[in-house]
C-alpha cells in the first residue's frame, strides 16, 4: 500500500524519532510513504485560537497538495495534525459555505477527495495485525506498557471517528500483536496539558504527574504514545516532575512505532531511543533479542 | 446523544450569543446548565469561571465577565467538554470564539503569556511555513520577558538533537499567501457585519 505522508512540524524536529521509526517499520509491513511535497504547518492550537478561517485554511491547503499528488489517502501520525486535517476535510465537505470561504484563501481549491488516516487505523486492520505478529520476532516479554492516546486522536468523536473515544484499543491491539503486554488503565485519553508546556507549565506538571502516577500504580514499566506533544510532556518534563513530587518514576516513553521497530528486532539507536530524556535504552537492553527476521 | 430541542428553534438570547452563533456556528442557548462540561474539564481547577459558567455569562451577554476571564485562555482544547455535552454545544469552539472576540474588542487578554505564545507561533508559521520551534521559543521569550524559563531544559534538548538550529523555508511563500488572504477576507467580513 502506498500513502501520501504528512509528517508535520514536530516530526521534523522535537519528535523526529516518531518519523524515523515510522519510516523504518513501514516497508517491513508493505507500506510505502510518499511525503507531501511543500507541505506547510497545520496551524495546530495557536491557529484555532486566533482565527477560525486560518485554522481551516492551513490544513486544507495541505489536503490540496495531496490531491495534486493524485493520492487519495494521507497518513498523518501527529495527533494534533491528524485532528486539524480531519477537521479541515469534514468542514469543507459538509458545509458548502465554509468550503467557499476556505477556497478563497488557499492556492488551489480543495475538491474533498482525500481520506485522512492515522497510522494506528492502518496498522490495526486485521490483516495488518497478522503481518505485525509475523514480523515481530524479538522478545519484549518483560515490558508492561500502558497505551496513552491523549486527547486529539479520539476527540471530538464526531470529527475524528477514531476507535472508541473514551476507551480506545487500537494501540493496544497493535502492540499486543507485536508481542508486547499492554495494561488496562483509566488514563488513556486524559489530557496532559498539551501546549501549556511552554507557558503555563504548572498545569502540565499537575496533569502529567497524574498520568505518571496512574501508570506507575497499575504496574507499567513503560508508556506508549502517538503524539509528539504528549511525548514532550511525559518524557521531556518527567525529571522536573520527579523533583517536584520528590519521587522517581523512571518511566521511559516510547512512540508506539519505536516499540513496533524494537519488536521487529531493530536496534534502539536506529529508532531514535537516544533522543529521549528519560533513558529508554536500559529497559530495552535487558531484553534478550532474537535475531531479526 | 441527541439534543433535547432542535438547535434551529432556540434563538440566541444576547448580542454575544448571536456573535458566537453567526461567527462560529455554535448556539450557546442550547445549554441547559447540566455542568458536565465543567465536571470533565481537566483545567477547571485553574479557571476563574468553569466552562458552564462562561457559557451562561455568554447567554446573558455579560461582556466584561466573558472578555476579562482567564477561562478561555486556560483551555487546552482537549475537547472533553464538546465530546460530553448532551446538548451538542461545541464548548471548545466557544473557548476559541471568546479568545478571538476578546482580542477583536480590544480587551487585554487575562493570560498574556498564552496570547504571546499564540502570536509567536503564528508569526513563526507565517514566516517559515513550518514551525521552527527554536526560533518560536526565542520569540516567545522576547514577548514575555521571561528569559530564563526552561534554560536547563533547552540545553538538554539541544544536546539530544531535539531542537533544530536552523529553520526550513519550504512552504514559507505558500503560508505567507494564505495568511495575507485570510487577513483581507476577515477584514472584509468584519466590515460587512
Ligand atoms: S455540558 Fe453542555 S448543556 Fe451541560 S452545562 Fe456544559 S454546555 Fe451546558
Ligand atoms: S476543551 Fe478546554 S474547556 Fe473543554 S474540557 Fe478541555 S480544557 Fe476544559
Amino acid at each position: 500500500m502506498r500513502y501520501a505522508y504528512y509528517p508535520g512540524c514536530s516530526l521534523h524536529s522535537t519528535g523526529s524519532e516518531f518519523d524515523n521509526s515510522l519510516r523504518a517499520i513501514a516497508p517491513r509491513l508493505g507500506v510505502e510513504l510518499d511525503e507531501v511535497k511543500g507541505w506547510i504547518c497545520c496551524g495546530s492550537t495557536p491557529a484555532h485560537s486566533v482565527s477560525e478561517l486560518l485554522a481551516l485554511a492551513l490544513p486544507v491547503a495541505n489536503l490540496g497538495l495531496v490531491e495534486q499528488m493524485e493520492a487519495d489517502e494521507v497518513m498523518v501520525p501527529c495527533a494534533s495534525c491528524f485532528r486539524r486535517l480531519k477537521s479541515g476535510h469534514l468542514e469543507t465537505t459538509t458545509r458548502p459555505e465554509v468550503a467557499a470561504r476556505v477556497n478563497r484563501v488557499v492556492d488551489e481549491p480543495y475538491r474533498g477527495t482525500v481520506k485522512v488516516s492515522h497510522p494506528l487505523e492502518i496498522f490495526s486492520d486485521r490483516d495488518m495485525l497478522a503481518k505485525i505478529a509475523e514480523k515481530a520476532t524479538a522478545d519484549l516479554s518483560h515490558l508492561r506498557v500502558v497505551c496513552y492516546y491523549g486527547c486529539l486522536l479520539t476527540r471530538p468523536p464526531k470529527v475524528m471517528q477514531f476507535d472508541r473515544h473514551e476507551y480506545p484499543m487500537s494501540m493496544d491491539a497493535v502492540l499486543r500483536s507485536a508481542g508486547i503486554a499492554t495494561l488496562d488503565w483509566d488514563f488513556k485519553t486524559m489530557c496532559c496539558g498539551a501546549a501549556f508546556s511552554l507557558t503555563e507549565t504548572d498545569i502540565v506538571y499537575k496533569l502529567t504527574a497524574e498520568i505518571l502516577d496512574e501508570a506507575e500504580s497499575v504496574g507499567a514499566n513503560a508508556i506508549a504514545v502517538a503524539c509528539p506533544l504528549c511525548h514532550a510532556n511525559l518524557d521531556t518534563r518527567q525529571s522536573e516532575i520527579e523533583q517536584r513530587q520528590d519521587k522517581e518514576y523512571g518511566l521511559p516513553v516510547f512512540y508506539f512505532t519505536q516499540l513496533m521497530g524494537l519488536a521487529m528486532g531493530m536496534p534502539g539507536a536506529y529508532l531514535g531511543l537516544g533522543k529521549h530524556l528519560v533513558d529508554a535504552e536500559e529497559l530495552i537492553e535487558t531484553a534478550t533479542q532474537a535475531p531479526a527476521a | 446523544m441527541s439534543a433535547v430541542r432542535s438547535a434551529a428553534a432556540v434563538k440566541p438570547s444576547s448580542g454575544l450569543a448571536t456573535l458566537v452563533l453567526d461567527g462560529f456556528g455554535t448556539n450557546v442557548n442550547m445549554c441547559f446548565q447540566c455542568g458536565r462540561c465543567a465536571a470533565g474539564c481537566p483545567i477547571a481547577y485553574a479557571m476563574d469561571y468553569a466552562p458552564a459558567q462562561l457559557i451562561h455569562a455568554l447567554r446573558l451577554g455579560m461582556e466584561d465577565v466573558v472578555f476579562n476571564s482567564r477561562t478561555m485562555w486556560l483551555c487546552a482544547a482537549c475537547e472533553t467538554c464538546t465530546t460530553r455535552c448532551p446538548q451538542e454545544v461545541d464548548i471548545a469552539k466557544v473557548m476559541d470564539a471568546a479568545k478571538i472576540l476578546a482580542v477583536r474588542r480590544g480587551f487585554k487578554p487575562a493570560m498574556s503569556s498564552v496570547r504571546a505564545f499564540h502570536q509567536a507561533a503564528m508569526a513563526n508559521i507565517k514566516r517559515f511555513g513550518r514551525m521552527w520551534e527554536a526560533g518560536m521559543i526565542v520569540s516567545l521569550k522576547l514577548r514575555t520577558g521571561d528569559y530564563f524559563k526552561d534554560m536547563d531544559l533547552g540545553k538538554r534538548m539541544l544536546r539530544k538533537g531535539k531542537l533544530k538550529l536552523l529553520p526550513s523555508f519550504t512552504g514559507s511563500r505558500r503560508a505567507g499567501r494564505i495568511f495575507s488572504r485570510v487577513k483581507s477576507v476577515e477584514r472584509e467580513e468584519i466590515e460587512q457585519s
